[in-house]
């Protein structure tokens, strides 16, 4: 199917990135990248700042050249095509917008430069889902950031085009605009079957809205699926920590059996579903997510069905309203950490108090890094993520309040 | 001289208002410091750095009605005959130089800022051999003393054996302009976000809409600017055109000539005429940016 950028898109197309490479002088941005977006679908592609998201964005848009690699927009290859000929538009990170001309004018650009009839009406139409339709004769200088980011939407958007393109789209909106700016674009998106390709810091825009999510990592794709998978089995050290949090432990695998292989971490044996696992020999790396772990005032019977580590003492609390933020510190094992929900009336622990920690087999999962690069992995990209979610807690405290 | 002022007048207004527009409606307020020098000190350091300013350009327009004989140099009482014969005096001699200016000054203009320009895109946006020693290079015709780049460019005319007129004074000024065109264009260019042609591309320009609608409109503050001061430093460049307009006259090798024996009120007429056009360009200028800037806020 080769796609004209004479006409709407009837419906999205796939995008394929293969062996892609990127080099800027004397910094290499991307060193192996392939990718697949099916026609169609929401994906959103998250990782820390600095990873590659805008690079691979323009890439495709046509306004950088891979050092090496193909890429095919519905089945055709488009490398060596111009931007103006590629049936894509993009939503700039700096919104980009032409400072000359008004607000009508911009969004009617790419209408006019494709000769498509009734620029106007359709440009209007465009700036009525932004709800920016009563500004249209302003200049961009005019307009709030979070007002330039919705022109800079309906400026893409209104062409309509196989493959959208966002870069961090939402990032200057407030949180209510934004829920309603996710809803309008899952909407057109899903309307029409057009094909996004959403960049995004935040891990609940990714989680919410995309059907597939990728997560990347100094340039290339850690690991990729729908969001509950990625977020229920994470494969690399990384991931688990980028998307949520996680409590990881290293040891060596001590006993195999047909569904399970058992770790031993500084003498407590804990268990994962073989199935759960990536690595089944030597020394592994496997998690829990802090949801999952069940917080104890006297020690568990034990079960097969259950991991059990203690005892141990709370050396922190915090409480945010909807649940209750343990850290455990556990001689020779490290720090543990447990959300739990409020179920009862305050902390059911203080600081200082002897406790247990518990959580079913079941949910346990082992990656698949060596664990020689887990703690180069967990470095700077862990205090990032905990930074980013200290910041979402506190937005969603906010927002309860 | 005059030429300079009405240029450096023009172009400060152009400059100003481009910073008003750049800032928009959001633009910050400029609060008020008390300058503790006493409230008398600072108004009458500006009223005296303004009468320095002016005295010269108060002079050439008062006397331009002077009723003069020969030399214009007492006053001899009021009349409008300068302004109306102002070509009708010497074979019209005044005016033939005059007009000689103005079509050097025009063609070198549309020659310097049309190359200038071409160059100062290269020079930010492309990456080739030699490129920061031609921006040096472009430096060196300012740098260099006028009387040098006259003298070395008559010797070339001369040497080459090409006979001296119009075409070899427009050459000059277009080889002095272009760096001042350069510098200025080069300046906005700069200044321009490179992700706003990439807009223009990605929303389906071909590489020559992206020019013409996004890159050129978004330089034009710069290249009228850059014109200005090329037409003004055209006009009134007299070393450079001595050593190689031959036979030629333009207005400031007239008025030099005249000056042995004093100059006549004609010139004071057309120096008059020129500055009170660029006041009015700059006027218009304000005038027309207020009236938009109370348009856009009618709208909000
Ligand atoms: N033109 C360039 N020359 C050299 N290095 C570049 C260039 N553009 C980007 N890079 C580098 O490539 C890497 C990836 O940049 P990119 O803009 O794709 O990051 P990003 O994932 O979009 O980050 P952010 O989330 O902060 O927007 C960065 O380390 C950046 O410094
Ligand atoms: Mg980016």
């Amino acid at each position: 199917m080769s796609v004209s950028v004479r006409e709407f898109a009837e419906r999205g197309a796939d995008l394929e990135l293969v062996g892609i490479q990127k080099r800027f002088p004397g910094f290499t941005a991307i060193e192996e990248l392939d990718l697949t977006i099916p026609a169609g679908s929401f994906f959103a592609l998250l990782g820390p700042s600095g990873c590659g998201k805008t690079t691979t964005l323009r890439l495709v848009a046509g306004l950088e050249e891979p050092t090496r690699g193909r890429i095919l927009i519905g089945g055709t290859d488009v490398t060596e095509t111009k931007a103006h000929q590629r049936p894509v538009n993009t939503v700039f990170q700096s919104y980009a917008l032409f400072p000359h001309m008004s607000i009508i004018e911009n969004v009617a650009f790419g209408l006019r430069r494709r000769r498509i009839g009734d620029a106007d009406a359709r440009a209007h139409e465009a700036l009525r889902l932004v709800e920016l339709d009563h500004l249209a004769q302003r200049r961009p200088a005019q307009l709030s950031g979070g007002q330039q980011q919705r022109v800079a939407l309906a400026r893409a958007i209104v062409n309509r085009p196989a493959l959208l393109l966002l870069d961090e789209p939402l990032g200057a909106l407030d949180l209510k605009l934004r829920r309603q700016m996710q809803l309008e674009l899952k909407t057109i998106q899903e309307e029409v079957g057009l094909t996004f390709l959403h960049v995004t810091h935040d891990q609940e825009e990714a989680m919410t809205m995309a059907d597939t999510v990728a997560v990347m990592n100094k340039g290339s794709i850690e690991q990729m699926g729908a969001p509950e998978q990625l977020y229920e089995l994470p494969r690399t050290v990384f991931v688990a920590n980028f998307l949520g949090q996680s409590n990881l432990f290293t040891g060596r695998v001590a006993g195999t059996t047909d569904t399970a292989i058992a770790v031993d971490v500084q003498g407590t044996r804990l268990v994962v579903p073989t199935t759960r696992a990536a690595r089944h020999q030597g020394e592994v790396t496997i998690g829990v997510r802090p949801e999952k772990v069940a917080l104890h005032r006297d020690a568990p019977a034990v079960s097969p069905s259950r991991n059990v580590l203690g005892p141990g003492h709370v050396i922190d609390v915090s409480f945010s309203g909807v649940s209750t933020q343990y850290i455990v510190s556990i001689t020779g094992v490290g720090t543990v950490t447990v959300f739990a929900q409020n179920i009862g009336i305050g902390p059911i622990a203080s600081e200082g108090d002897e406790v247990w920690v518990s959580w079913d087999v079941e949910h346990g999962f082992g990656l698949d890094d060596d664990p020689a690069d887990a703690g180069k992995f967990a470095a700077d990209d862990d205090t990032h993520a905990i930074a980013v979610q200290r910041r979402e807690a506190l937005v969603a405290e906010l927002e309860e309040s | 001289m005059s030429g300079e002022v009405q240029a450096a007048a023009v172009l400060g207004g152009l400059q100003e208002s481009e910073q008003l527009e750049d800032s928009g409606h959001r633009g910050g307020r400029v609060r008020r410091q008390r300058i503790g020098l006493g409230d008398w000190l600072l108004p009458v350091y500006t009223v005296l750095a303004f009468v320095f300013l002016l005295i010269p350009i108060v002079y050439t327009l008062v006397f331009s009605f002077n009723d003069s004989i020969k030399s214009n140099i007492s006053w001899r009482g009021f009349t409008f005959d300068k302004w109306l014969n102002v070509c009708n005096v010497e074979g019209g001699a005044v005016c033939e130089a005059f007009a000689n200016s103005i079509v050097i000054g025009l063609v070198a203009t549309v020659i310097a800022t049309t190359l200038g320009t071409m160059i100062a895109i290269a020079l930010v946006r492309y990456r080739f051999r030699a490129r920061s020693s031609i921006s040096l290079l472009l430096f060196l015709p300012m740098a260099t003393p006028e009387v040098v780049l006259g003298a070395g460019l008559a010797a070339q005319f001369l040497a080459v054996g090409v006979p001296k007129d119009m075409t070899t004074i427009i050459l000059a000024h277009t080889m002095f302009c272009i760096s001042f065109v350069v510098v200025t264009v080069k300046a906005r260019v700069a200044s321009l976000d490179p992700a706003l042609e990439e807009a223009g591309r990605d929303l389906y320009g071909s590489p020559s809409q992206v020019f013409w609608r996004v890159t050129f409109p978004l330089l034009v503050p710069g290249i009228l600017a850059a014109a200005l001061l090329s037409f003004a430093l055209s006009f009134d460049d007299f070393i450079i055109t001595n050593f190689n307009s031959g036979s030629v006259s333009t207005f400031p090798k007239y008025i030099y000539i005249s000056a042995s024996r004093g100059i006549p009120a004609e010139a004071n007429v057309i120096a008059s005429a020129v500055f009170l056009f660029a006041l009015v360009l700059v006027i218009v200028a304000q005038v027309s940016r207020a009236a938009r800037a109370k348009r856009l806020a009618k709208l909000s």
